[in-house]
């Protein structure tokens, strides 16, 4: 399957949580570090990207996105309301009347234009958001950032995706998912070789991981799973994991240093060698160094 | 004339639902003749968006002219009165005493929406 439009030449690893603060973002970007070779971080939480805060990015380039909304041609409309029942979004509204666009609620598939029999409806730019790119070393840093009033993350995301259809362009590829398992999430994972699961031994991160696991079971991922703040809760992240046979890959210890580090928008591996083992542990056991198809761990 | 009353349930004793868009049932009730018909709203009351421009529509399918409901949103209220349909904001707790306010004349005809999207 493709991860854009097209495919990336690189095998493509996703991080996602159903919880939101488990580590999605530390882990990116620690294992974009510890690769020690060309990568592109996509940073797909596009309401609220953050990995450029790790990194000291060289800007190389801004791209605003839109996506295309309807315009109707009343002059041409019967009100024959073609375009409203199509509508799955309830975007486009007419029932004998001319139809109400509600623009926001559009997710710009076209349809309505395609089934409107008087070819009334035309398509116009809406602007969502941008596509921004960095460079910092090897890390080449993809990031969407979406406007603000704006609840439409899948086409942003999808966008941020589509830089990844460059044939020649062989290098692993990371996402930073959106937290949660809802349609950004989805519109990330979709395309990914294999997908870490990020959470805390916590109530709240078990409840969440479950969530995680049946959505990526769902879309038929392979995925392991990384604990942080490991020793902080209790085991009962571990002991589900056990009991469904699913990996944990990395255990992040609950280390007051690391947060400090954090905190400081610097990375554990840079800050504090000697995690650096963990995370090429990391790199080794998701197959992200091995040439694109291969099989991760499982 | 027709009149549409949001409720959770199915009678006129039952409780006027404050909510338009994710309202359980319309009660669709006929001024002419005394009677009145109710419609399910159900599949909006889980809609993942849009359910207040999906509810107006509903409404105004129902040739009703006039809506009475807890709140309406601005989505739903532009559908509304493209349709024509008159709303009214009233805090009656059952069908049929909204009723009773409407027929005693002492419920006003909103001019705009009275709340945001999704305050519920």
């Amino acid at each position: 399957m493709g991860v854009g439009a097209g495919r990336a030449a690189g095998r493509v690893l996703a991080v996602a949580s159903g919880k939101g603060g488990t580590g999605k973002t530390t882990v990116s970007v620690n294992l974009a570090r510890a690769l020690d070779a060309p990568v592109r971080l996509l940073d797909c939480d596009v309401e609220e990207p953050n990995g450029h805060l790790f990194l000291d990015g060289r800007p190389l380039g801004s791209d605003a996105v839109a996506i295309p909304v309807p315009q109707v041609e009343e002059s041409l409309c019967d009100g024959c309301g073609a375009c409203s029942r199509f509508c799955a979004y309830n975007a486009i509204v007419s029932f004998g009347t001319k139809p109400l666009v509600f623009p926001e609620m559009c997710h710009g598939c076209g349809g309505c234009a395609m089934v409107c029999p008087k070819n009334a409806i035309t398509e116009v730019d809406r602007r969502i958001g941008d596509v921004e790119t960095l460079a910092d070393g090897d890390i080449t840093l993809i990031q969407g950032r979406l406007d603000v009033g704006v609840a439409m993350a899948p086409p942003l995301i999808r966008a941020v995706k589509a830089r990844l259809d460059d044939a020649d362009d062989a290098s692993p590829v990371i996402m930073d998912a959106p937290p949660g398992t809802s349609c950004p999430v989805v519109a990330t994972l979709r395309g990914a070789d294999f997908v870490l699961l990020v959470t805390e031994p916590t109530p709240f991160g078990l409840n969440d991981l479950k969530l995680a696991v049946a959505m990526v079971r769902e879309l038929d991922l392979p995925f392991g799973v990384v604990v942080n703040r490991a020793g902080s809760g209790d085991d009962r992240v571990r002991v589900y994991c056990d009991q469904q046979a699913i990996p944990v890959l990395l255990e992040i210890p609950d280390d007051r240093r690391i947060a400090e580090a954090y905190s400081r928008g610097e990375l554990i591996v840079d800050a504090l060698p000697e995690y650096r083992g963990l995370f090429r542990e990391l790199i080794e056991a998701t197959g992200l160094a091995r040439p694109a198809g291969g099989e991760g761990a499982a | 004339m027709k009149i549409v009353l949001t409720t959770s349930g199915d009678t006129l004793e039952a409780p006027l639902d404050t909510r338009f868009g994710r309202a359980r049932n319309f009660l669709v009730y006929d001024l002419d003749d005394d009677t009145f018909t109710v419609v399910d709203n159900g599949q909006n009351l889980n809609a993942a968006q849009g359910a207040g421009i999906q509810a107006a529509e509903n409404v105004a399918r129902t040739g009703a002219e006039a809506l009475v409901t807890g709140h309406c949103g601005p989505k739903a209220f532009r559908v509304l009165n493209l349709a024509g349909v008159t709303v009214y904001n009233c805090d009656a707790a059952t069908v049929a005493d909204a009723l009773a306010l409407y027929r005693a004349d002492k419920l006003v005809a909103a001019g705009s929406a009275d709340v945001e999207g999704h305050w519920a």
